[in-house]
Order: C-alpha cells, then structure tokens, then sequence
C-alpha cells in the first residue's frame, strides 16, 4: 500500500514537472515537438522531378523540398536541419494524422474532401498546376477539343485520369484511354504512336518536352489546362501557431521577390528606408515574435533557400516550365501576399 | 646400363564418336534430324542475341556524357544512340545513389565497408570449418561494427539517421535480419503446431501460421506503415525500418515453420520412438536427434524461401524505403534519365542475380554433403 502510494507521489510529481516544462513554451505541440527534436521532418514524395527527387549525390532537390527548407529556417533559423521522410500517395496522410511527419510538402492537391474529412489543412499553395495534353507537332492537332475519338496515354489511378473523363463528358467526346503504370513505358508508348496525347500534370509535361532538347519542338502542349491542381503544404488541423508559421513562410518569399530581395542581395537591404523592408528584415515591427518565431525568420529564410522566385527558378524553371499564373499577383500570376505589418 | 627398349605400345584411343566433346554434341545436341534442327535454330537465336547485345551493350554504348550545370546532365548524346546503344552514362552518373540510397554522400565509405562485412560475413558462414560456436561471437561483433559504421555518432563519425540508409544495405540488411530472426521463431513455431502436449500453443502457432499466410506481404507491410502509427499515441514512433524489418520477420517465420514441419512429419516415427526410449528429455531429443535430420531433408526448399524473400524486399518501395530496387526507380525519376530504364534495370538485375544464384549453388554443395550418408 505504502509502495503504491510512493509510487503515485513520484509519477504525480513527474507528471507536473512536464507540464510545467510544456508550459513554458510556444503552446504549440508541434513547434514544441519541432525544437525539442532540432529538426523540422517533413513529408515528401521523393520521386517527383522537380518537386522532390534526390540527385545524384541523394540530396533532396525540388520545390517542395525547398519550401521545407524555409519552414525549418523559420522556425530553427537552419535551412538544413530538415529530415525529408518520403511517404507514399497513400500513406501520406496516416503518416501526418499520427504525428510521423509534422508537415507535408507532397505534391498534394487541395480538394475539400481532403480538408473536411482528413483532419488536416492547407497553409500555402506553393504551385498552380493542371492536367494538360501532349502532342506529336506532326499531328497538327492544336486544341484538345479536336481530339474527340483520340487515344490518350495515362497513369492508372492518377487524378489526371479523372480529370480527362471529366472533360470529355462535358464534351460530349470519346477517348480510348491507354493505362500504363510505368512511366518510362508509358512514355514510350506515348513516341512510339500507340497514343495519339500523353496526359498528366501540365508541368511534368513540360519537364517531359524540355527533356528531348533538340527534339522539343516536335512536341506541342495543348494550350487547354483541364484541371486544377492546386499543390501545397499540408498540416494537422488544430495547431494554429504551427498553421500560422507554415503560411507567413511562404508568403515571406512572395514579399522578398516583391521587393526584389534576393539571397544573394539580402544584406544590402539592412541599411534600407521602406518600412515593410524593415520589419521584414526584422529590424521593427516585431514580426517574428508575433508568429512565435526569432524576428529575424523572414531574413532567415531568404538568406538561406531565397526568395519564391528563386526557388521556382532553381527547381521548376530549370525543367522548361514557364511560370505562368504561378507568377507574383502584379505580374499576371496569382501568388499574392498580404501585408506584413 | 642396359638399354631397355621401351616397347611402348600406343594404346588405341577410341574412335572419336564414341567419347569426348564431339559425341557428346553427337549425342545430345545433333541426334537425329529434328533435334539437330532445333540445335541450328536456337543457336541461330543465340549468336544473334549475343551480337545484338554486344552491338547495343558495348560498341555502340554512350559510357559518360558532359555536365550541363551542376546536378544537370547533358544527354542528347544517350538520345542520338536511343535504340541502336546503350546508355551506361546513367549508371555511371547515379551508380552511387542506386548502391547506398540517400546517405551522405562524403561519408559513402561506411555503407561500403558496410556491405564488404556483410558479403565477409557470408563467407565465413558458408564455410564448414567455421561452425564453431565462436561463429555467432563473428556474427555479433560484425553486425554491431556495421551498425557502428552505419549510424556513426561516435568515433568522430557523422550520425548518419536511419531514414537516410539505402540501397544494397537496406537490402541486405532486411533479408539477412529477417531471415536470422526468423529461422529460430520458425523452428519454435514448428514444434510447437507438433506438440501434442500443449494445446494451448499448438492452437497459437496453427492460428498465427495461417494468419500470416492468409494475407500478402504487401498488406503486412502496409499495416506496419499506415495502420500501426495510429494506435501508437502522438510522437511514439518507432523507425519506419524497424517496422517493415519486423513485419518482414514475422511473416518469414510463419512461412519457414511450415517448411520447418514438413521436415519434422518426414521422419519415421522411429525417430521420436527411440530418441523417448532413451529416456531423452524433450529439447535433448528434438536438439540431437530430430532437428539435424529434419533440417537436412529440407534444405532445398529453405534455400528456396531465403531466396523468395532475398527478393521480396524489395516491396517496401511501397512504403517509402529506398532499397536497392526502389533507390534505382528513383535514379530514374529526374527527366533527362526517364527514358533508360532498361540498363538500371538490367544492372539491379545483375545484383540481384549475383546474390541469388550464389545461395542456389552454395545449398547445392551444402546438399550434396549433408546427404552423402543416404546416398552411398
């Protein structure tokens, strides 16, 4: 009886000692759990060119792999003190409701089932891309609309083959879909004319043609983008703070490439008048602790990944993707921040 | 000293056709007329795949293309001999991220000497004279010096995190744990769906045998992937590795218990009957008279399952571990290299054939020597 009692004093005293150390932190478990660990893990998909594909040397190189980065700068001031945890389309979201991933960055479309249902949200939308069409030049088709009866080359159980059934209901048009798992087969089905279009999101296409160099130009994108396909960062519903952190970490990147802050110019800018520059700089304003965060998290960032431009340019330009409506606001795209004040 | 006249009488050889090479393609490759017909025709077949490999494979191959920039590859030259030559600049450019996955890549000289102590490790327990039971002293030292080397942290060595390993050491690290572990629960399975005097276990074991074969590999590992974590509470989680590591061992055993019992009911009862007359306790019997003549007869079909599962590893590319096989679909992911599958293929197949065909003809000899008793 005595042990028992000894026992519960000494779990109970362990117990308040915990919960005072909980309580003198952010108040959010994931940062919490973020600084305890010196680590941001970030779920991504690793096997996307572009988005987040190990090189060579099995760095983790892409857009979404660089906007982990500026979470992790934010948060710990160190763009490299990321874990990237590859998951699958299918377990991507297990692995955030239980806590193995604090993020994702997963090429993960934005749909209303996946915010009411999941018990997760989006904070940012890093890439606008859609379901487009490719075609042989030598075709001379130049609308999708003109394809009624064509053969279409498609991954099975991709959005992209929703999205084309889709279009071609409400068409009123006919399509043989040709299903093949494998890429590199699907895209060989695709040259050697089993298919009349290859079909998938408008930047792999893109990435697909600019890869043939010479050759690209007997390649045509259809100008028709069938689908939205909104891609962003995903977290768990019920942590604000965290929410809050995921969202101004990439807005800061949208105000330094507004401003013209580069990584490469970021320290000339410590001197400047304008006074967003300056709180974005953290120099007033008391930006960062606002968030929770150091208030130098914006410099941080860009000093460290850069700007959105220049994380688009380094990622996604360099595949042959034009940046099109993933432009900033003023300049035809739809990237918009608001004020930092 | 007399000369001695050497009256060497040459022996007669026999006619050419009776013995030697040439009779034996007399006799088994050109017989009559349809078997010499079919001889002709597949060796037609033959030489022409060989020099159409040869052709593609090594004179008309594109060994290394230029850099376009850091990280970008300029591979017009792979596109211009599309078809016609292989392109091995791919292998050559991501041969280092197919074998250790996304470990560090200055500190790549751990997995190596990683993968070095394995293959050592093989060795040395392939050969008969090392079965002494300092071997499993080798074993423990080995493996400890390779997970050493593997995670670092001390020594001055880097701490490399778990969910960075990858390649042919996740590989081998999967199947020789999971078959180690597996091997010993196999045999206790075993025993215990033949024991007579505990019901109680032998219904466990018959239960968890046909459980674990009423479901696929797949489904396991996706429940130690997806469905496990949701039991656990927030922040509990054990390592994505270790979790299809164990998977990988539980439905091992269940498959080798059964192969296990196969050997066990092989016996005739005699066996049992005189190892009891003896008076032996249960594990002396089952330890000195029934298991070595079990396992022997089953040798065949063990090698079998060790193989099977030497290759099935590689579906935790399913759950987002780079093994070997995933780690070379990867290397294939960036766009300029999408379209040379075929060689990383062909050279993941080569590694994989490697290993395998080695442990077919090591239980081979190992078959031949066990059983030399009951051949004679």
């Amino acid at each position: 009886m005595q042990f028992r009692f000894a026992g519960a004093l000494i779990a109970g005293a362990v117990l308040s000692l915990s919960a005072t150390a909980a309580f003198a932190q952010s108040g959010s478990p994931t940062i919490d759990a973020i600084v305890k660990r010196g680590q941001l893990v970030c779920g991504v998909a690793g096997n996307t060119a572009g988005l987040s594909l190990p090189d060579s040397q099995g760095v983790m190189r892409g857009l979404d792999a660089d906007h982990c980065r500026t979470v992790a700068a934010a948060i710990l001031g160190d763009a490299n003190k990321v874990k990237f945890a590859p998951v699958t389309t299918q377990a991507r979201f297990t692995a955030l409701q239980a806590g193995e991933v604090d993020m994702l960055y997963r090429s993960t479309t934005w749909t209303l089932g996946r915010e009411g249902l999941l018990g997760t949200e989006f904070a940012s939308i890093t890439f606008y891309d859609g379901t487009g069409f490719l075609v042989k030049k030598a075709g001379g088709v130049k609308s999708a609309k003109e394809m009624d009866g064509a053969t279409i080359c498609v991954q099975p159980g991709s959005t992209t083959e929703l999205a084309i059934a889709d279009y071609y209901r409400v068409n009123n048009m006919k399509f043989t879909p040709i299903l093949i798992q494998d890429l590199s087969e699907l895209q060989g089905a695709f040259e050697s004319g089993r298919c009349d279009a290859y079909s998938t999101d408008a930047s792999a296409l893109a990435g697909y043609r600019f890869a043939k160099g010479d050759k690209a130009n007997d390649y045509v994108l259809l100008p028709e983008i069938i689908s939205k396909e909104p891609l962003g960062g995903m977290v768990r519903k019920g942590d604000d703070k965290f929410f809050d952190i995921v969202r101004w970490t990439y807005f800061a990147g949208l105000i330094a490439e507004e401003h013209g802050i580069t990584s490469k110019n970021i320290d000339s800018f410590t001197t400047s008048t304008d006074p967003e520059v300056r709180r974005f700089m953290g120099l007033e304003g008391d930006m960062g602790k606002a968030l929770g965060v150091d208030n130098k998290f914006a410099y941080n960032i860009v000093k460290q990944v850069g700007n959105f431009g220049e994380i688009w340019d380094r990622n996604i330009t360099s595949m042959g993707v034009p940046r099109g409506i993933n432009n900033l606001w003023n300049k035809g795209g739809l990237h918009y921040a608001p004020p930092m004040r | 000293m007399s000369a001695t006249v050497s009256t060497k009488l040459e022996r007669e050889r026999p006619p050419a056709l009776t013995v030697g090479p040439a009779a034996w393609l007399r006799s088994n490759l050109f017989n009559n007329w349809w078997s010499t017909a079919v001889t002709l025709a597949l060796g037609y077949l033959l030489v022409r795949w060989v020099v159409g490999f040869v052709d593609w494979g090594i004179l008309h191959a594109v060994w290394s293309v230029p850099s376009k920039g850091p990280g970008i590859a300029d591979t017009s030259a792979c596109q211009a001999a599309k078809g016609i030559g292989a392109c091995w600049a791919i292998i050559n450019d991501k041969w280092r991220f197919i074998i250790f996955g996304r470990y560090t890549f200055d500190d790549q000289w751990r997995p190596a000497i990683s993968i070095v102590l394995f293959v050592g490790l093989y060795v040395v327990s392939a050969m008969r004279r090392f079965w002494r039971w300092e071997l499993g002293l080798i074993w423990l030292v080995t493996l400890t010096i390779i997970f050493v080397l593997m995670w670092g942290g001390v020594l001055g060595m880097e701490y490399v995190p778990q969910d960075q390993w990858g390649g042919l050491p996740i590989t081998f690290i999967l199947s020789t744990f999971g078959l180690a572990a597996a091997f010993p629960l196999a045999i206790l399975v075993a025993l215990g769906r033949r024991s007579t005097q505990l019901p109680a276990v032998r219904v466990l074991c018959v239960v968890y045998v046909e459980l674990v074969r009423g479901v696929p590999l797949i489904s396991f590992l996706f429940m130690a992937s997806t469905l496990f974590p949701l039991f656990m509470p927030v922040g509990f989680n054990p390592d994505k590795l270790l979790r299809a590591q164990i998977a990988v061992i539980l439905f091992a055993a269940a498959y080798l218990a059964e192969i296990v019992r196969g050997g066990l009911q092989a016996l005739p009862k005699g066996q049992y009957e005189a190892a009891d007359s003896l008076g032996l306790s249960y594990w002396h019997k089952m330890g000195f008279i029934i298991l070595p003549q079990a396992l022997r007869l089953v040798i065949p079909p063990l090698v079998n399952t060790f193989i099977g599962f030497f290759k099935d590893t590689s579906l935790v590319l399913i759950i987002g571990i780079y093994d070997l096989l995933s780690a070379g679909k990867i290397a294939l992911g960036e766009p300029a290299w999408q379209p040379y599958g075929t060689e990383i293929y062909l050279v993941v197949g080569g590694i994989y054939f490697v290993c395998c065909y080695t442990m077919s003809r090591y239980s081979r000899g190992l078959e031949v020597e066990f059983n030399r008793s009951i051949r004679r």
